[in-house]
C-alpha cells in the first residue's frame, strides 16, 4: 500500500504523457500546433547543448536575484518583527508589488536599466523577495512568548533574543519561503529575458515561438521545469545541511 | 540570599491583582505560595522575575534594592521550555551562553547530569526524553544560573500524578544540597506541605497574604505527608472560606 502511494504521482504523470502522445499520434496533430512528448524529448536531447548555454545565463540571473532577495528579506524581516510601525508601513507596499503583473513591470525595468542583466535580476527579486520576507517575518513572530520571557529573565539582550530564540525558530518557516522563491526564480528570469535580451532561456523561447518551432518551445519549457525543480531541491538540501533538526525529523519519520 | 518584597503593586488595566504585598524569605528557606485560582500567584512570580513591570513597590536582596530583576533570579516556568532544536547540554547551558561563560558551564553541567538523572542525555534532543526527564533538564538549567534565589512557577504542574510525585521526592532530596532560597508557586497543597519550610496563602486578588503556615517537620517522607490530613484540611478551609465569603 505504502509503495503504491509513493509511486502514484509518477504513474499519474506517465499516464498523462501517454494520453498526450496517443492523442497527437491518433489525431495526427501537426508539429507546429502541438508536438507529442516524444518530439519534445527528442528535441530536448538534440538541442541540449544550445539549451544548456542559455540555461547557464538564466540560472546565473536567478541565483543573483535569489541572493539579493535573501539578504534583503532577512534584513527587512527582522526590521518588520522588531518595529511594528515599520511592519504596518511596509507590508501593504509588499502586497501591492505582488498585485502588479511582472510582465507589465519588466518592460519598465528595461526602460530604466537598459538591456543588460540588471532588469532580469530585478524581475527575479520582485518575484522572490515577497515569499522570503513574509515567511521569515511570520516565523520570527510565531515563537511562544514563554521562550522569549525565559531568555529575558536570564538577562538576555535583544540581540540575544534574536540569535538564540527568534532566528532559529523562524528557520523552518524561512525554508518554506525559500523553496517557493527558488521555484519562482527561474520563471522570473525567463520573464525578464522574454521582454528583451540576447541570451537566456527567455530569449531562446521567444525565437522558437516566432519560428513556430513548438517542439523547441516545449523542450525549453521542459528545461525551465527541470531547473525550477533543481533550484527547489537545492534549497531543500541546503536546509538539511544547515538545520540538524530537519535531518532528525526526517530520520524520525522514516 | 534573603528576599524582601515591600508593598508590591500590580494591576491588569483596572483590575488590581497585587496590592501592597509584603513578605520576606530567609536565606536558604523554601517558601510555597498557595491560593485560589486567579489570586495572582503566577503574576507575583512574573513580576519578581522581571517579565511584568510592577506599578510600585520594592524588591530587596540581602537588604539591597534590586533595580533590574532580569538576570537576578533563577526562574523556572511551568512548561520545560527546552528549545527543540538544541541538545540537552546546549539547553541547560543557556544562562552561560547569555553571560558568555558557556564552556565553563558545559563542564559543570556534564558533572551534574547524573545527579539530575540525565546521564548520557547530553547529546539527545528534548523530544527524545520523557516528561519527567525534560522537567529535570529544565531544573538543571535553573540551578546552573548564578542566582541565589529560585522562582519556581508550578514546575511539575504539567506532569502526570505519578511522575509529579517522583519529581517531588527528587526535588526534596536535592534541596538540602542546593542550599538556595526557593519561592515555589503551586496549586498542589500536598506539594507545598511536602517541600516547604513555610507556606504563604494568598487571598482574593488585591487581598494579600491571608495566612502563613510554618512546617516544622525536618524528616519528611511520603508516609508523613499522608498523615497530614488535618493540615491539608486547614489549608483548604482557609482558601475556600474566604472564596465563598
Amino acid at each position: 500500500m505504502k509503495k503504491w502511494s509513493k509511486a502514484a504521482p509518477v504513474l499519474v504523470i506517465a499516464a498523462l504523457l501517454l494520453l498526450w502522445e496517443a492523442v497527437v499520434q491518433l489525431a495526427q496533430i501537426p508539429l507546429y500546433v502541438l508536438p507529442a512528448p516524444s518530439d519534445m524529448f527528442r528535441t530536448f536531447c538534440s538541442e541540449f547543448q544550445t539549451l544548456s548555454g542559455h540555461a547557464l545565463v538564466t540560472v546565473m540571473e536567478a541565483l543573483v536575484g535569489m541572493a539579493i532577495s535573501f539578504a534583503a528579506g532577512i534584513m527587512i524581516g527582522i526590521l518588520m518583527d522588531a518595529m511594528p510601525v515599520f511592519h504596518r508601513c511596509i507590508y501593504p507596499i509588499l502586497v501591492v508589488t505582488q498585485t502588479v503583473p511582472v510582465i507589465v513591470l519588466a518592460p519598465i525595468f528595461i526602460i530604466y536599466m537598459g538591456f543588460g542583466y540588471a532588469p532580469k535580476i530585478l524581475t527575479v527579486v520582485l518575484m522572490c523577495f515577497f515569499p522570503i520576507v513574509v515567511s521569515f517575518s511570520d516565523g520570527l513572530g510565531e515563537m511562544d512568548a514563554g521562550y522569549l520571557n525565559l531568555v529575558r529573565t536570564y538577562g538576555g539582550s535583544r540581540a540575544q533574543l534574536y540569535r538564540i530564540v527568534k532566528i532559529p525558530s523562524a528557520m523552518i518557516s524561512l525554508l518554506s519561503g525559500l523553496k517557493v522563491a527558488a521555484t519562482y526564480s527561474i520563471s522570473g528570469a525567463v520573464v525578464g529575458e522574454w521582454i528583451a535580451s540576447q541570451s537566456g532561456l527567455g530569449y531562446y523561447l521567444i525565437r522558437a515561438k516566432n519560428g513556430y518551432m513548438l517542439d523547441k518551445v516545449f523542450a525549453c519549457v521542459l528545461m525551465i521545469i527541470l531547473l525550477s525543480l533543481l533550484m527547489n531541491a537545492l534549497v531543500k538540501l541546503l536546509g538539511y545541511a544547515v538545520l540538524p533538526s530537519l535531518r532528525r525529523r526526517r530520520s524520525i519519520q522514516s | 540570599m534573603r528576599l524582601q518584597v515591600e508593598k508590591l503593586n500590580f494591576s491588569y488595566g483596572t483590575n488590581r491583582i497585587l496590592k501592597d504585598l509584603s513578605f520576606q524569605i530567609k536565606d536558604g528557606e523554601f517558601v510555597s505560595i498557595l491560593g485560589p485560582s486567579g489570586c495572582g500567584k503566577s503574576t507575583l512570580l512574573n513580576v519578581l522575575a522581571g517579565i511584568l513591570k510592577p506599578d510600585g513597590g520594592k524588591l530587596l536582596i540581602d537588604g539591597r534594592a534590586v533595580q533590574e530583576p532580569c538576570g537576578t533570579f533563577a526562574y523556572m516556568p511551568q512548561e520545560d521550555l527546552l528549545f527543540p532544536w538544541r541538545t540537552i547540554l546546549d539547553n541547560v547551558c543557556l544562562y552561560g551562553e547569555i553571560h558568555h561563560c558557556k564552556e565553563a558551564m558545559r563542564a559543570e553541567a556534564l558533572q551534574k547530569l547524573e545527579q539530575f538523572g540525565l546521564a548520557g542525555c547530553e547529546d539527545k534532543y528534548p523530544d527524545e526524553l520523557s516528561g519527567g526527564m525534560r522537567q529535570r533538564a529544565a531544573f538543571l538549567r535553573t540551578t546552573l544560573c548564578e542566582a541565589g534565589i529560585y522562582l519556581l512557577d508550578e514546575p511539575f504542574g504539567a506532569l502526570d500524578v505519578i511522575t509529579r510525585g517522583d519529581m517531588q521526592d527528587w526535588l526534596q532530596s536535592l534541596c538540602s544540597d542546593l542550599k538556595k532560597t526557593i519561592l515555589l508557586v503551586t496549586h498542589d497543597t500536598d506539594e507545598a506541605i511536602y517541600l516547604s519550610d513555610r507556606i504563604l496563602i494568598l487571598g482574593e486578588p488585591g487581598e494579600g497574604i491571608r495566612k502563613e503556615i510554618q512546617i516544622q517537620e525536618k524528616d519528611r517522607t511520603r508516609e508523613w505527608l499522608y498523615a497530614q490530613g488535618e493540615l491539608r484540611a486547614e489549608i483548604h478551609r482557609i482558601i475556600k472560606e474566604k472564596e465563598t465569603r
